[in-house]
């Protein structure tokens, strides 16, 4: 019995009995967590001290955020189902949710491409009215003196500002932490899909050797972690004051 | 997962150049770990003689500023990451599986990935020297030294590339290690009989798993801002060379007691068993091990002293290294301790571990007078550091690794070094080291800064630095006799036996060379020391003492195959990072290298680790 299963490496008695994968997995977690807390560390030491526009108030929109961010916990959800299921044996839900957890994976990914092509083409607009009556950004202050000149049209003056990694400091340190988690997100996903194809072929995936499963979610809730913690000190904390 | 086909059949060369290079073997990585790692140290050692040649006497023109630049800058690189590094790695491989009872390593294969991985980082280095000039920014790479603008050329892009892939490699290497000691010992192997070898080990890969993401942001960063214009390290635009220096310093500082812990748990393995006395204050070391790790982390400020962080940070970072110096100074009074009143034998081994315990002490003093922020400011950027910096890893960390391939020597290949020729070496060596290094301390007071290629006769330089050219080409020699030792007695050295020193760990419980499986049946510990304790019960019950154990139990034993696999997946990072070196046009050659590393990898998985009908005749 020992040598029919020995080389799936999963029934090996070890001293702690823990699975050798198991715990090289929480090794790299705890080695991710480094890392990104760097780049969290770069974004926060370079927090307004980007020397032009546009900033986080300008660019962000905390309602989009806020539903690609609900995206990505569902996405949690869904894989802790898909595991529920593939316990039970139930192949068919678990490769349902399997597939809703790679979507709803994409789907976040799809946002980000969204979010960064709007950042990049970013255009920003003052309507004169406003002026003196609501708060105004910095840079919004700055093109609302060109309210009463030729480049006011019907109200409005606008600019494009695109915001791209080489912008400012804040274009640099947000593409690179943001763009890492999304990076991070797109291997999880190929790594889901990979057991979803394999799903297929007898055998590959199955309760007993469910071990393929037990680390890919614990690599998915990782990076769902990852993203509360940038989506609260980049987003939020970008765009509500005080902090 | 046998259903599945594999394009390529199995590697099974049982000998041969094709047997090294698909091993799995933990012992056979651990030798070509060993080799390479010195190989790329003799290199580093010719990048410093050339510096010295240079230095010898003033005004000289041998090399040129430009190429003095990029020798010390690949010279330390090279001897941190390409050499002690390495070597530590090579005992970890070669040790650590003996030491805790185990038959190899957690993930045999992921760990000839960190070798190749490690090997094509090296070569990445190695090769800037012919694509127009290696990296010159010296060795921590201070932006905005590394600046495109400063540095056009693409000598920082290797430096960055090949750092990023030997992080990787020693990545992988670390989740190994850890993985393996906590879960592969044999029974009875408590935490708290661990070898201080593997306790040390230990240690020192958690500071790797947690240091070198940090270095790897930094230099992500700093590729960013090279290739693609970002800001991150760019005044102009806001950024700040200083968060460099902060970045680097916080990997870097735990970088240093991840060179130095494992030649700690070296020499503490070496001096009881010479001084024939068990280790004394084993708990003490230990803990003050641990302490020294987690104290690393709050002390790197003490390299950027005069970047002008203000009162109140100098003042912390002062007191937190001031206080390092205290676990220290415990590991070192007791291994005084495990001398004193012991009967020790002075063999190669235990005069490099005694040279290591008074070299790193005169290190650690000296780095003790850099802790006060007002000395350090005379002594910053002098030669003073370069002596104080050598005194800790050539003295301490290389003095270390040589009195570890000394010890471990015989159970590495089954043959005795000459002892007339290891007592030559360590005396030569010990002379040239202290007379090279030595006088770098006055030469630092009186005020010769580091990285100069050249100075003026009328400084007052030229005696010391005569003298210290002439320790340089004295260790040269003691180095050569070292080699010369090693590869005579390899060949044709006395047979050693499975226990030449009456050792007290398990490594030495077995035949040397060991055999493939290691341990013909998996031991269980009783005792810390448990080879020495079991050697003392038996004589007492009057069963004769074997270094052998039965030859005839290993028929069930499955040991896992070689695979080509880690090997295509280095080969992809290889091509990979080339290509991230140019970044215009040669994106496409970074691609070709991300597809073979994909492959490679899925084959890499659906590979089972151990075929059990072919594993039943490798066993054989």
């Amino acid at each position: 019995m020992a040598q029919a299963t020995a080389h799936h490496g999963e029934h090996e008695p070890t001293t702690t009995g823990l699975n050798h994968r198991k715990m090289l997995m929480w090794a790299f977690l705890g080695s991710d967590c480094m890392f990104f807390g760097t780049l969290i560390a770069t974004y926060l030491v370079y927090k307004n001290r980007s020397i032009t526009g546009p900033l986080p108030e300008d660019v962000f929109s905390i309602p989009v955020t806020t539903v690609s961010t609900f995206v990505l916990l569902m996405s949690s959800m869904s894989m802790v189902l898909a595991y529920a299921a593939l316990t039970r044996n139930s192949m068919k839900t678990f490769r349902i949710w399997l597939a809703s957890t790679c979507i709803l994976g994409a789907t976040f990914v799809g946002f980000q491409v969204y979010e960064f092509t709007t950042f990049a083409n970013y255009e920003h607009k003052v309507y004169c009215a406003d002026v003196g009556v609501k708060e105004l950004t910095p840079l919004k202050q700055q093109l609302a003196e060109k309210c009463g000149t030729e480049d006011e049209h019907n109200g409005v003056v606008e600019e494009v500002v695109g915001l791209t990694p080489r912008t400012n400091l804040f274009g640099s340190t947000f593409y690179t932490l943001t763009g890492f988690h999304g990076a991070h997100v797109t291997l999880g996903i190929v790594w889901l899909l990979s057991l979803f194809f394999l799903s297929f072929k007898k055998g590959m995936v199955t309760p007993e050797k469910n071990l393929d499963l037990d680390l890919a979610p614990l690599y998915w809730h990782f990076v769902d972690i990852v993203w509360i913690v940038i989506f609260t000190v980049v987003y939020l904390f970008g765009v509500f004051p005080g902090f | 997962m046998t259903t599945m086909a594999f394009p390529i059949p199995r590697p099974t060369h049982p000998t041969g150049i094709w047997n090294w290079i698909t091993t799995i073997d933990h012992k056979k990585i651990g030798v070509l770990y060993g080799v390479t790692a010195f190989i790329l140290f003799l290199t580093g050692g010719i990048e410093a003689l050339l510096m010295r040649i240079q230095l010898a006497g003033p005004n000289q023109d041998i090399v040129s500023a430009e190429i003095f630049n990029q020798l010390f800058t690949m010279h330390g690189t090279t001897m941190i990451f390409l050499a002690i590094m390495p070597l530590s790695a090579a005992f970890f491989n070669f040790v650590i599986p003996l030491q805790i009872g185990a038959r190899d390593v957690a993930f045999p294969r992921l760990n000839a990935f960190s070798y190749w991985t490690f090997l094509a980082g090296a070569i990445i280095l190695k090769i800037s020297w012919f694509t127009g000039g290696a990296t010159n920014a010296g060795w921590f790479g201070y932006a905005p030294l590394t600046s495109v603008q400063q540095n056009p050329g693409t000598g920082i892009d290797y430096w960055i590339v090949s750092l990023q892939v030997l992080g990787i490699a020693s990545l992988a290497a670390s989740f190994n290690f850890l993985v393996t000691i906590i879960n592969m010992r044999a029974p009875g192997m408590s935490f708290m009989r661990l070898p201080l070898f593997t306790w040390m080990t230990f240690i020192t890969n958690i500071l790797i798993v947690l240091a070198f993401p940090v270095i790897t942001v930094a230099l992500i960063e700093l590729y960013f801002d090279r290739s693609f214009g970002m800001n991150f390290f760019n005044v102009a635009r806001g950024g700040d060379p200083v968060l460099w220096q902060h970045l680097f310093w916080v990997f870097g500082h735990p970088e240093v007691y991840i060179l130095i812990l494992p030649a700690m748990g070296i020499v503490s393995e070496i001096l009881p068993t010479f001084s024939k006395k068990p280790l004394f204050g084993y708990p003490a070391i230990v803990l003050a091990g641990a302490i020294i790790a987690f104290m690393g982390w709050m002390v790197w400020s003490h390299h950027m002293f005069t970047v002008g962080l203000g009162p109140i940070p100098v003042t912390v970072f002062t007191i937190t290294t001031m206080a390092i110096a205290v676990p220290t100074g415990i590991k070192v009074f007791n291994w005084m301790g495990t001398m004193w009143g012991g009967s020790m034998d002075f063999k190669t081994p235990m005069l490099y571990a005694i040279g290591f315990v008074a070299m790193f002490t005169i290190g650690g003093i000296s780095g003790v007078m850099h802790s006060m922020a007002s000395s350090d400011a005379q002594q910053q950027d002098t030669y003073f550091i370069v002596a104080h910096i050598h005194y800790v890893l050539f003295g301490g960390a290389i003095f270390a690794i040589f009195a570890g391939i000394y010890y471990w020597f015989p159970k590495i290949t089954g043959r005795m070094y000459s002892e007339t020729l290891g007592k030559i070496n360590f005396w030569i060596t010990m002379v040239g080291f202290n007379l090279a290094f030595f006088p770098q301390h006055f030469l630092g007071l009186d005020g010769m800064p580091r990285r100069i290629y050249t100075y003026d006769a009328s400084m007052g330089w030229n005696l010391w630095n005569g003298v210290s050219t002439a320790g340089v080409i004295i260790l040269a020699i003691g180095i050569l006799i070292f080699m010369h030792n090693i590869v005579k007695s390899w060949r044709k050295g006395e047979l050693a036996g499975g226990d030449p020193w009456d050792g007290r760990t398990l490594e030495w419980s077995i035949p040397s060379p060991p055999p493939e499986y290691n341990f013909a049946e998996i031991p269980t510990v009783y005792d810390r020391d448990d080879w020495w304790a079991r050697k003392r019960r038996e004589v007492r019950r009057g069963v004769p003492v074997a270094g052998g154990s039965g030859e005839d139990e290993h028929h069930d034993i499955h040991l896992p195959q070689p695979s080509y696999w880690p090997l295509v997946v280095a080969i992809g990072l290889f091509i990979g990072g080339i290509g991230l070196v140019y970044p215009v046009g040669m994106y496409a050659i970074s691609m070709v290298g991300v597809f073979i590393g994909t492959v490679a990898v899925y084959a890499w998985s659906f590979e089972p680790v151990n075929d059990p009908e072919e594993g039943e005749q490798a066993a054989h």
